[in-house]
């Protein structure tokens, strides 16, 4: 790799080009000239000193800054406690603060040391192709044959063809330690813990509703299995949202006998991607999931108006208790949440079913 | 400094008694690094990636990744008593009861977004200038494989809180895992160790985040590293720059000491994010639960393409035999990813072949001078900028007054129609700069000096280029064209005969066609302008005192 010199846009200006049957630039003519302090390297320009000694002063401020803000850091770890939301924010902001002065001070510094007190550089390198000469090449390949024929890898069949066999299962070995990852799915996303007689209990404040409670026309609650408030399993998949209509506001696609004096009960469960459609809009009567907007009707058996759900939200059949407390009159009889493979038309045979019942 | 000092001098020839470090050190010490401020971008994602694995151990020394019911019993009074995962009690904990742990935990968020932001912009600008040419293909292959684990890290880092806003963005990744065919269901339940969420998935994410791709990451951003090195680095076209040689300072001391200030940079902005810009307050979100949601969650910025794409989804499934086929999670998962992905990874493979050059690349393209290449980048920008918009749809429609499902509906045609306008609006741009380009080494630039001609004319004088501009201009490079021209007989000629030949030559000559050549000839149709008795009669070069007049 040799370093040459480039004529660079600057040099033009300052240095007239040389005229042949001149000497050299840099020879004395005359031998008056006094001899360079420093040695010029070609391509390497050296700073003016003048400027290199403000820049000087510049950067000793700037270290000198971030030694001070380092200081700071260090002790407003020790002055500044954390427990509460504003302790917690002045130390935040003390600690981060001094932290950020001293790294943007140090890499100033720096910066202004680079420019303008190292010298500006035009060096060049030569480039070579990536490629080995032929020379190389042929050797290796050589060796590499005269390897393969010394191993005997090439010649002996039968060893070549076991040690692969060989390294078959264990290579498959790993993915059949996985297995135990997890249990496999069986017929689980199919049921929810919903099941006849099951008590309807408001979200968060574990209440059964009493239906004749639960009576003004609009109103809408969030409701999870009784027994199950604090099980995220069972709550991913069996959490509700309870409506109140208006008889009159309910059409076909609700199943009639399974509300309850005009309370209808749908999974709260995107058939999406499976974000819960918590938000309610009581002029339409649309449940939009908020995740991907998703929007169903819910006078309508929570049909899909718009976005990317494919399926409605299943419906649980409810009825009340001997104390008018409200029950789960059975499980969904489809799977509630996202589609997966072996899920099928759970809905065609789930209608077929309903039909041979009634 | 006359001598080295003895401390260096015996540390160094101790080493390099043992190590033979001497002859590596000879070789690269002066190592030359050419400039360029868009080859910083990269080293933002690196140092970025220095600060998460420093930032991410501190925080490991109090994160508990359990998934295990606690109730908390913290400093932070609102959620005293309440319920939740430990992983998330433990995060409270960092939060409120480590000293400079909020602070840390912040700069890391930050980091992270810095990280991908960083990879994403330093990709865009080794696309566009065509850096990933022969010899630097594997290094791009290695870019794309280190974008799509970042991505995977930050998902698997992002749902370790535990909190509402993190859980949704597991519900989300657990629908779309559960929708893919055949394998889907198995997948889910080995992911969550059962059913959705399960009590194992934090643990599992915990480990991936931490060691697994980190460790991948470590070993893939080393090997990008080392190819940077032994390949030395691109250069823009200029004076004295030239595919055989590298112009720019040395490793040591010049280019060592700006790394670690733009180390300390980066570092320094993270820092000041951390400090003044909230991220993530998950005290505010509350613990998971998958019954509740909020309003408005948004991902992290680089998941935003998937949830836009997730959004914009008509509602198709298919339902055959008993199976479904969930298309609406499938084809948003999937095919968005898949275009940018396996496109940025076929792509120096598919340029190669279209123009069948098989040449060492070392002077980078400006953009301009590659339109077709531009402006499929840019089309692709289009299709991931829409996707990203509409990830944020609500809110565009909570801000801009515009109906939630106009949103939706615009964006279905906008991802179709936006990447081809912007290839369009691309290509007429790079045309437009390349005639520029053409223009001002013809006829100069436009010195501001008005001059009167004898005969009471007034004419601008033009002065020509300074010389580093014009080479840098002037290191246009030629796009090669397979040869598909009929030979005098009307034969094709070979590799050209079959349809995928034909193919070939015609992408071949529309993807090389140079439109505009800077020395002026071959305005083949596209008219620029120049004919006679327009204005450029009088566009004059002056050198000097003397200007000469062009016609």
């Amino acid at each position: 790799m040799t370093d040459k010199e480039l004529p660079g846009p600057d040099d033009e200006t300052r240095v007239p080009r040389r005229v042949i049957g001149t000497p050299a630039q840099g020879t004395a003519v005359l031998g008056t000239r006094p001899a360079k302090a420093e040695v010029e390297t070609p391509g390497v320009t050296l700073p003016d000193p003048a400027d290199a000694r403000k820049a000087e002063r510049v950067v000793t401020l700037l270290f000198f800054v971030a030694f001070l803000a380092g200081i700071a850091f260090i002790a407003s770890y020790v002055i500044f406690q954390v427990g509460d939301i504003d302790s917690t924010a002045a130390s935040n902001l003390a600690l981060g603060g001094s932290l950020t002065v001293a790294l943007l001070a140090l890499s100033s510094g720096v910066v202004v040391w680079v420019r303008r007190m190292m010298p500006k550089y035009n060096l060049v390198q030569e480039r070579h192709e990536m490629r080995s000469d032929d020379d190389t090449r042929g050797y290796v390949d050589e060796t590499f044959r005269a390897g393969a024929n010394e191993s005997g890898f090439v010649k002996h069949k039968m060893m070549r063809r076991t040690l692969l066999l060989a390294a078959a299962p264990l290579g498959l070995a790993p993915l059949v330690l996985l297995k135990d990852l997890g249990p496999l799915p069986g017929t689980s996303l199919r049921h929810t813990v919903w099941k006849k007689g099951m008590k309807l209990v408001v979200e968060g404040t574990g209440q059964p509703i009493l239906a004749s409670d639960f009576d003004s026309p609009g109103g809408i609650l969030s409701v999870v299995p009784e027994g199950y408030e604090h099980d995220l399993n069972a709550l991913a998949k069996a959490t509700l949202i309870l409506i109140k209509f208006r008889p009159e506001d309910l059409k076909s696609g609700t199943i009639r006998n399974w509300t309850y004096d005009g309370i209808v009960a749908y999974s709260k469960i995107c058939t999406h991607v499976g974000c819960p459609a918590a938000l309610y809009e009581q002029t339409t009567h649309h449940i939009l999931c908020p995740c991907h907007q998703s929007t169903f009707d819910a006078t309508d058996g929570a049909r899909v108006i718009f976005g990317p759900a494919a399926r409605p939200l299943p419906q649980l059949p409810i009825g009340v208790d001997g104390q008018g407390y409200l029950i789960a009159q059975a499980d969904f009889d489809v799977p509630v949440g996202p589609s997966f493979w072996e899920r099928g038309d759970a809905e065609a045979d789930a209608r077929e079913a309903r039909g041979n019942q009634s | 400094m006359n001598e080295t000092p003895k401390p260096i001098a015996g540390t160094a020839t101790y080493l390099d008694d043992r190590l033979g470090a001497g002859s590596f050190l000879k070789r690269n010490l002066r190592k030359v690094f050419p400039d360029h401020w868009s080859f910083l971008l990269g080293e933002i994602a690196l140092y970025s990636f220095i600060i998460l694995l420093l930032t991410g151990t501190f925080l490991t020394f109090w994160f508990k990744p359990s998934m295990q019911h606690v109730i908390y019993d913290g400093s932070y009074q609102p959620l005293v008593g309440v319920g939740m995962s430990e992983a998330y009690a433990s995060t409270l904990h960092i939060s409120f009861e480590v000293r400079g742990g909020l602070l840390i935990r912040q700069i890391h968020h930050w980091a992270a977004l810095l990280f991908v932001a960083g990879m994403t912009v330093h990709m865009l600008r080794v696309f566009f200038t065509g850096a990933y040419r022969k010899p630097r293909e594997l290094n791009w292959i290695i870019g794309v494989l280190l974008l799509t684990l970042a991505l995977a890290e930050g998902l698997t880092g992002y749902s370790l809180p535990d909190d509402l806003l993190s859980g949704a963005g597991l519900r989300i990744t657990e629908g779309v895992a559960i929708s893919l065919p055949i394998v889907g269901t198995y997948i889910t339940f080995f992911l969550f160790g059962g059913e959705y969420p399960g009590e194992d998935v934090i643990s599992r994410f915990y480990s991936l985040h931490i060691l697994l791709i980190p460790g991948i990451l470590l070993a893939l951003i080393s090997a990008h590293m080392v190819l940077m090195w032994v390949q030395k680095h691109t250069q823009m076209p200029g004076p004295g720059r030239t595919e055989h040689n590298v112009v720019g300072a040395p490793f040591y001391p010049a280019f060592m000491a700006k790394a670690g200030a733009y180390f300390l940079f980066t570092f320094a902005a993270v820092a000041g994010l951390g400090t003044f810009a909230q991220i993530n307050p998950i005290w505010l979100f509350g613990p998971y639960t998958p019954a509740d949601i909020s309003a408005g969650s948004q991902p992290d910025w680089y998941m935003g393409f998937l949830e836009g794409a997730l959004r914009l989804m008509p509602s198709w499934e298919i339902n055959f035999l008993d199976h479904t086929v969930p298309l609406s999670v499938l084809i948003p998962a999937l095919v968005p990813m898949g275009i940018i992905m396996t496109g940025l990874a076929v792509y120096p493979f598919a340029e190669q072949w279209i123009t069948g050059d098989r040449r060492e690349h070392h002077l980078v393209d400006r953009p301009r001078n590659a339109p077709v290449r531009t402006s499929i980048g840019m089309a692709g920008v289009t299709f991931y900028g829409i996707l990203w918009l509409l990830g944020a749809n609500d809110w565009i429609s909570a801000y801009f007054h515009i109906g939630l499902y106009e949103t939706t509906i615009i964006g279905r045609f906008a991802i179709f129609l936006g990447p081809a306008l912007a290839y369009w609006i691309t290509y007429r741009i790079c045309i437009g700069l390349q005639r520029k380009d053409q223009d001002i080494l013809s006829h100069g630039v436009e010195s501001g000096v008005i001059k009167r001609l004898p005969h009471g004319e007034y004419i601008e004088v033009h002065t020509p280029l300074a010389e580093d501009l014009a080479d840098h201009v002037r290191g246009k490079k030629e796009i090669p064209i397979v040869d598909g021209d009929e030979d005098k007989d009307g034969i094709p000629p070979k590799g050209v005969r079959n349809p995928i030949g034909k193919l070939r030559a015609k992408a071949s000559k529309f993807y090389g066609t140079d439109h505009v050549p800077l020395d002026g000839h071959g305005h083949n149709g596209h008219g620029n302008g120049h004919g006679d008795g327009h204005g450029d009669d009088h566009a004059a070069v002056g050198a000097g005192d003397k200007p000469r007049e062009l016609h």
